[in-house]
């Protein structure tokens, strides 16, 4: 059912998915098989928008049989993972993905020299063309360009709908549902990570509109290599670098470990260089056709990367290879508020990833699984909530301000970005300058909060300027409270791992930011 | 970022002001027009979606560069990452077929190159 006057097109589904990426259409085809009406709105276009379309996902892919090769797996990853996953977790991760890829009809998987299908990994552009394919072939609506600015919550405080505006067709957007799932993905703060740029964290705002809470919020700070002045941060190849100082002289690697730590701390000293004259010849004849962006740049720019040393940089992942996002409380990743599940890059990874990084696999597994989870679940609770009312539109910053003052977006995007991107602050961290970033994020965000509004095409800049700031203030918060060293997370002033932080650390609010840590509990448990 | 669409190459099907998934490009009368540069965030997606190839996205993600279309339509550059993900017409090509499943043997391969002491 829609309607469309004074330029709103109002819609009415049993389940709204916000964001069109790996998790929001895994999570929208599972709402559809469990036979709800399906609503996915993105805020670019569903199928090239987010972080999947531009980087070839690999999924954590290990065969049920014999049954002590997952065993294997997730004792390893409950080892790496410092405490912070689960088991449990991880098992159904695992079996939902094995189940779930070969199920993709639309993707023309790749067959090995013996001739043995390769469902494990995807290239990005082809995957998620099929996973529109998928949505469309079963019938999920799809409003493309259609950012969502702010949940509709109902009386009874479960949430019921969204709204936003439509970029190309003009005017507004309203979904009048049963439940929404959040797939909005992380937020690398606007970093030149390869296709991040429509990430900024959107979704956390909203859940936290609604009173959600978050996890892991801390775990920020991994960051991936690229050719400077480039967005190409695909990895692979970078498995073969020599990384060069500014007077030529090798930088050492440690083996197996982080390459940022050490390469950070030569990008503070001066200008990095590379070259890959260690990848072998058959490896250089296949990487166009095993990753056909990574060599875009050099081509165009004229460089035989084998041959020639190119500077390269950092780019900050936040979120995205990062751990934290929305708490989830349930088997279907609802959050902490009734109506309201979160996918994919929204909701915390720990679960599966722990203190670690999910990198590629866990997080496409992720994505697959938690989708579909949600999907499952919101239909589920669609179907047991009668009304479709509109509900009451909860977006506050940039939309409800005490006074309307101009606000300098790019200048407190800026803020944002020096306390969340900058090396020295973020991967180094110490507890005086996390303390001294968190008061001065506090002191932004009420200028944000009580002076901001958007209007017209600004109204989504400064929405998403208001979702990095917040976002970064539970980062900082978090990181602040994890007074020790765990997993990616590195104090340069508590190195130690302490057993009293081996729990989560849960963070929320918006004109005041909590921070509680299950530490206490963890502690009677361990005496 | 986008750079550059070659004029002679395009047939206005809008394609690219669809997908771009920052919304940097407006239908125009004609050619669809490059709106909002600064928004490109150098994805290359609407190269891959451009039927024609008739789009240049600049490598430079910091800054617009301006490149000459005679210069880029004579460089073997248009269509290039097309091509190489085999997509739509080139999906039979032999050369170009999908062999991103390798990826994972080429980090192996790294990680028993480093146990060798041979990186």
């Amino acid at each position: 059912m829609s309607r469309c006057q004074d330029d709103l097109l109002e819609l009415t589904a049993d389940v709204l998915v916000i964001g069109g990426g790996l998790a929001g259409n895994w999570a929208a085809a599972a709402a559809r098989r469990a036979g709800a009406s399906v609503v996915l709105a993105d805020k670019g276009y569903c199928g090239t928008s987010g972080v999947t379309a531009t980087a070839g996902p690999g999924h954590w892919w290990i065969p049920p049989d014999p049954a002590d090769l997952r065993e294997t797996a997730i004792a390893a990853r409950r080892k790496s993972g410092f405490g912070l996953n689960d088991a449990g977790w991880m098992a159904r991760t695992l079996a939902k993905t094995w189940e779930s890829l070969p199920t993709l009809e639309t993707y023309k998987f790749s067959k090995d020299e013996k001739g043995a299908t390769q469902y494990r990994a995807l290239r990005g552009p082809e995957y998620m063309r099929a996973l529109r394919q998928q949505s469309e072939n079963l019938g999920v609506e799809i409003l493309d360009h259609c950012p969502g600015l702010e949940l509709l919550q109902r009386a009874d405080g479960t949430i019921g709908g969204a709204q936003g505006i439509r970029r190309q067709a003009g005017g507004r957007w309203r979904v009048n549902c049963g439940a929404v799932i959040l797939a909005t993905g992380g937020t690398s703060f606007l970093s030149r990570l390869l296709g991040s740029h429509t990430n900024t964290g959107d979704g956390y705002l909203m859940a936290a509109e609604a009173g959600a809470d978050f996890s892991g919020m801390e775990f920020t700070n991994y960051y991936t290599v690229a050719a400077k002045g480039s967005t190409m941060t695909r990895s692979m190849s970078y498995v073969f670098a020599t990384y060069y100082d500014e007077d030529g002289e090798v930088i050492p690697i440690p083996a197996g470990l982080d390459t940022s730590r050490p390469l950070a701390a030569a990008l503070l000293k001066g200008r990095v260089y590379c070259d890959l004259h260690k990848t072998p010849e058959d490896i250089r004849a296949k990487v166009p056709i095993i990753s056909p962006n990574f060599l875009l740049p050099f081509h165009r720019w004229g460089i035989d990367p084998y041959r020639q040393r190119f500077e390269v940089t950092l780019h900050g992942e936040g979120t995205i290879r990062g751990i934290g996002g929305l708490r989830i409380t349930g088997d279907n990743c609802e959050t902490s508020v009734p109506g309201l599940y979160a996918a994919g890059d929204a909701a915390t990874r720990e679960l599966v990833a722990g203190a670690i990084s999910g990198g590629g696999n866990i997080n496409s597994a992720w994505a697959l699984s938690s989708g579909q989870w949600a999907g499952e679940g919101a239909a589920r609770f669609a179907s047991s909530v009668r009304s479709r009312a509109p509900g009451r539109p909860i977006g506050q910053a940039g939309l409800q301000p005490d006074s309307a003052h101009t606000i300098d977006l790019r200048g407190a995007l800026a803020i944002v970005q020096g306390e969340m991107l900058a090396y020295d602050r973020n991967i180094f961290r110490r507890g005086d300058r996390l303390l001294r970033t968190t008061r001065l994020l506090d002191d932004l965000w009420k200028v944000v909060s009580a002076h901001a509004l958007g209007e017209g095409e600004g109204i989504l800049r400064t929405r998403e300027t208001a979702a990095m700031l917040a976002t970064a203030r539970w980062s900082a918060a978090s990181a602040l409270a994890r007074d020790e060293s765990r997993g990616m997370h590195r104090r340069e002033d508590k190195p130690e791992t302490d057993p009293r932080f081996a729990g989560s650390i849960v963070s929320g609010g918006l004109d005041a930011v909590w921070v509680n840590s299950a530490s206490s509990q963890k502690m009677e448990l361990a005496s | 970022m986008i750079a550059i669409i070659v004029e002679d190459r395009c047939t206005n099907c809008n394609a690219c002001v669809v997908v771009c998934p920052t919304n940097v490009l407006d239908a125009g009368p004609g050619i669809p027009v490059i709106a909002r540069q600064l928004d490109c965030q150098t994805c290359f997606m609407c190269e891959l979606y451009c039927p024609h190839d008739a789009i240049y996205v600049a490598p430079d993600c910091d800054h617009p560069v301006t490149v000459d279309a005679q210069a880029i339509a004579g460089s073997g550059l248009l269509g290039e990452f097309r091509r190489l993900h085999g997509w739509d017409e080139w999906a039979d090509d032999p050369r170009f077929t999908n062999e991103h499943w390798q990826m994972e043997q080429v980090f192996l391969r790294a990680r028993a190159m480093a146990q060798a002491g041979n990186m």
